[in-house]
């Protein structure tokens, strides 16, 4: 990510030009290739140690995709992964497994992404199975009700079914078994959307403290702004399989210069009823496109109320914009938009 | 202010193979003609089991109304008549689900399921039905409506389908709509195009509108009363400024406090204790004691009744409310 401050801390995960097509077919026997949708498109950034990455954006642009790559559930069409300088994305067998256990997922929906036929126990301590080296024979069972205490669930709840746990438990079951292999990056899908708000004021806080405990890098993939604002250091905002403004989460939220973000900062419900008068939204008028056929130029620029001929021709590259690259203020951030400028604060500030 | 719906201790019964679970334990709020109320719940709190009970379409068994009172300009529609009852849902009263694309038929062009209401409710002639098919679909705003009245749910996006339920709810321009998390699986942008336009075709047709919800946001955003509820019991009723400025009821504090805000960043999150209770053995006294920091024998031993909290402030505040034993300590808090 073509960030201007000096950071001095290292990068766990470089991603660089990631590029996912999923192709589209026609055709029972003989399948024609007919087009490809473009889930993800060049999309890089840094993760760096122990910081927490949010990546926001809409359903089907494109951000579970990138999750899934990050893991190495999918491989890019395209593009590198580096994790400590090497390509992760091209490996398989051993080297793949040796990666893989310090990138670990969480996923959004603790209903399904547990195995009902399994207990905790054996959930949280598969891990172990896969990799054998990580905990001797003997000591897994105490290592499993370890990262049970760890989550904040009872240790000896360790032969309990998914069933027996309500949803909010049940997030704390995937996040032990992220946990288990001691991994350095954690990449969590939509971790709290399923839950409760004052469930989800837990998971969120415990994930935090973890984050502490074990010096983790997160990756946090969510449609909720108000979390990501709250959990995250940088903050990446996704349309149609590109980044459109990448910075921290002061300059996104508060100094926004990418149509997109501000319009998706002023959509977002802020519970304050003395708010409702003092905010000016801006309403985006219809859907996202489909990534099976994107609009030429910006992506963004069927919905946006600036565009010009330019941004049905030019692909705005993501970097700081000319107005701001001489200023050194919140605004001097990473945007995608020919016409980027800074709206004051979207949001109604409660100072 | 006429008022429209006025619900008293409503009492709802799901028999499962478990035992009783009382989703609704009495269950009180009101709505007057042109303004929105928005009843606040977690998941399980019975939120949308009370509007199910409203509209009359609880699933019974298991489920069963086993006492109170759903007045509908005065008259109980608990003890009318199946037909009567009918009626008034149909012309009267409309409802808007979550999921639209399990709420439409997926094999009738949305055209002929907003025909098929003047048919049946008006007797209008198929013709003339189409074309109030297109003038609703105008109405929502869906683009092309002339082009689009022939195409199948699926063919639209997730906002165009709610935009497709909105017009089915306002096709015989009924006094009450219950919506149901109308917004919530959709996305941010969209949701707020679709809260605008319910909230702008409530002014105009001059409807009361019942708005289930678990957003704060959402409610702060639209809403001019609210009941919160947990544990299938009202636990605070109030107008939305003074809910989110003074609430009078921990559990509304909690809630507040728990959520992440946009506007600001703040540090660890306040969260409330421990988990909803189930509802098949719904706490003594207080549903909300276990996990209270207030709590004293008192809440553990006798249920609070709705006490009504006076006007504390300048700003006239009628029909606040609040089921805590110690509203007053909370008020002032």
């Amino acid at each position: 990510m073509p960030e201007q401050r000096v950071q001095s801390a290292e990068s766990v995960l470089e991603v660089r030009d990631l590029a996912k097509l999923y192709p589209l077919t026609r055709g029972v026997l003989v399948k024609r290739r007919i087009g490809a949708v473009r889930a993800v498109d060049t999309v890089s950034f840094d993760l760096r140690r122990g910081e927490t990455l949010g990546i926001v954006g809409e359903s089907g642009c494109g951000k579970s995709t990138v999750a899934r790559l990050l893991v190495n559930l999918e491989r890019p069409t395209a593009g590198a992964i580096r994790y400590r300088g090497e390509d992760i994305s091209r490996l398989s067998g051993r080297a793949l497994s040796h990666v893989r256990r310090n990138i670990q997922m969480v996923f959004q929906d603790p209903y399904t992404s547990l195995n009902p036929r399994m207990t905790v126990g054996d959930i949280v301590g598969e891990p172990f199975e896969i990799h054998p080296e990580a905990a001797p024979k003997g000591d897994r069972r105490r290592r499993v009700q370890e990262l049970l205490d760890v989550v904040g669930l009872n240790p000896e709840h360790i032969n309990r079914y998914p069933h027996q746990f309500s949803g909010g438990q049940r997030q704390r079951v995937g996040i032990a078994r992220g946990l288990a292999l001691r991994p350095e990056v954690i990449v969590a899908d939509e971790p709290v959307s399923a839950l409760d708000v004052s469930v989800q004021a837990q998971v969120v806080n415990l994930m935090e403290r973890l984050q502490d405990e074990f010096g983790l890098s997160y990756v946090f993939i969510a449609h909720d702004l108000s979390v990501v604002r709250h959990i995250c250091d940088r903050v990446a905002v996704m349309y149609l399989g590109r980044f459109a403004e990448t910075g921290t989460d002061t300059e996104i939220y508060e100094h926004p210069t990418h149509p997109y973000t501000q319009a998706l900062l002023s959509a977002v419900p802020v519970p304050d009823p003395g708010a409702r008068a003092r905010r000016t939204r801006i309403l985006l008028s219809g859907d996202v496109p489909s990534p099976a056929d994107p609009p030429s130029g910006c992506r963004f620029r069927t919905r946006c109320w600036k565009a010009r001929d330019r941004c049905a021709v030019d692909v705005p590259a993501l970097a700081v914009p000319e107005a701001f690259r001489t200023t050194d203020g919140p605004a001097a951030h990473a945007s995608a938009c020919h016409f980027a400028e800074e709206r004051v604060a979207v949001t109604p500030g409660l100072a | 202010m006429t008022r429209l719906l006025d619900v008293q201790d409503l009492r709802v019964e799901f028999r499962t193979r478990d035992g009783v679970a009382e989703a609704l334990g009495g269950v009180s709020y009101a709505v007057d003609a042109g303004r929105t109320l928005a009843v606040l719940g977690e998941s399980g709190s019975g939120k949308s089991v009370s509007a199910q009970a409203v509209m009359g379409i609880l699933d019974s068994p298991p489920a069963s109304v086993t006492g109170g009172q759903v007045l509908f300009h005065g008259r109980d529609l608990l003890t009318m008549s199946p037909r009567e009852r009918r009626s008034v849902r149909g012309a009267a009263m409309a409802m808007i689900f979550q999921d639209a694309l399990s709420a439409l038929n997926p094999v009738l062009t949305v055209g002929a399921q907003l025909a098929e209401m003047y048919e049946v409710h008006r007797g209008t002639s198929r013709k003339d039905a189409r074309a109030r098919a297109v003038e609703l679909m105008d109405r929502v705003r869906i683009p092309a409506a002339k082009a689009r009245v022939d195409d199948y749910p699926h063919q639209f996006s997730g906002g165009m389908r709610q935009r497709i339920m909105i017009a089915m709810a306002i096709a015989l321009e009924p006094e009450l709509i219950i919506a149901d998390e109308p917004t919530t699986a959709l996305d941010v942008t969209v949701q707020a195009q679709v809260m605008d336009l319910l909230d702008e075709l409530r002014r105009e047709y001059a409807m009361g509108l019942i708005l289930i919800t678990h957003d704060l946001g959402v409610v702060a955003d639209v809403a001019d009363s609210i009941a919160v509820m947990y544990a299938g019991r009202i636990m605070e009723t109030a107008p939305v400024q003074e809910l989110y400025r003074r609430p009078a009821h921990p559990y509304t504090r909690g809630l507040l406090d728990s959520i992440p805000r946009v506007d600001h960043q703040g540090k660890e999150l306040y969260a409330i204790k421990g988990l909803p209770p189930s509802l098949l053995s719904v706490p003594t006294g207080c549903p909300f004691h276990p996990r209270c920091p207030r709590a004293q024998e008192i809440c553990r031993t006798e249920r609070p009744p709705l006490y009504e909290v006076p006007d504390v402030t300048d700003t006239a505040a009628p029909g606040r409310a609040s089921a805590c034993h110690f509203w007053k300590d909370e008020l002032d808090a």
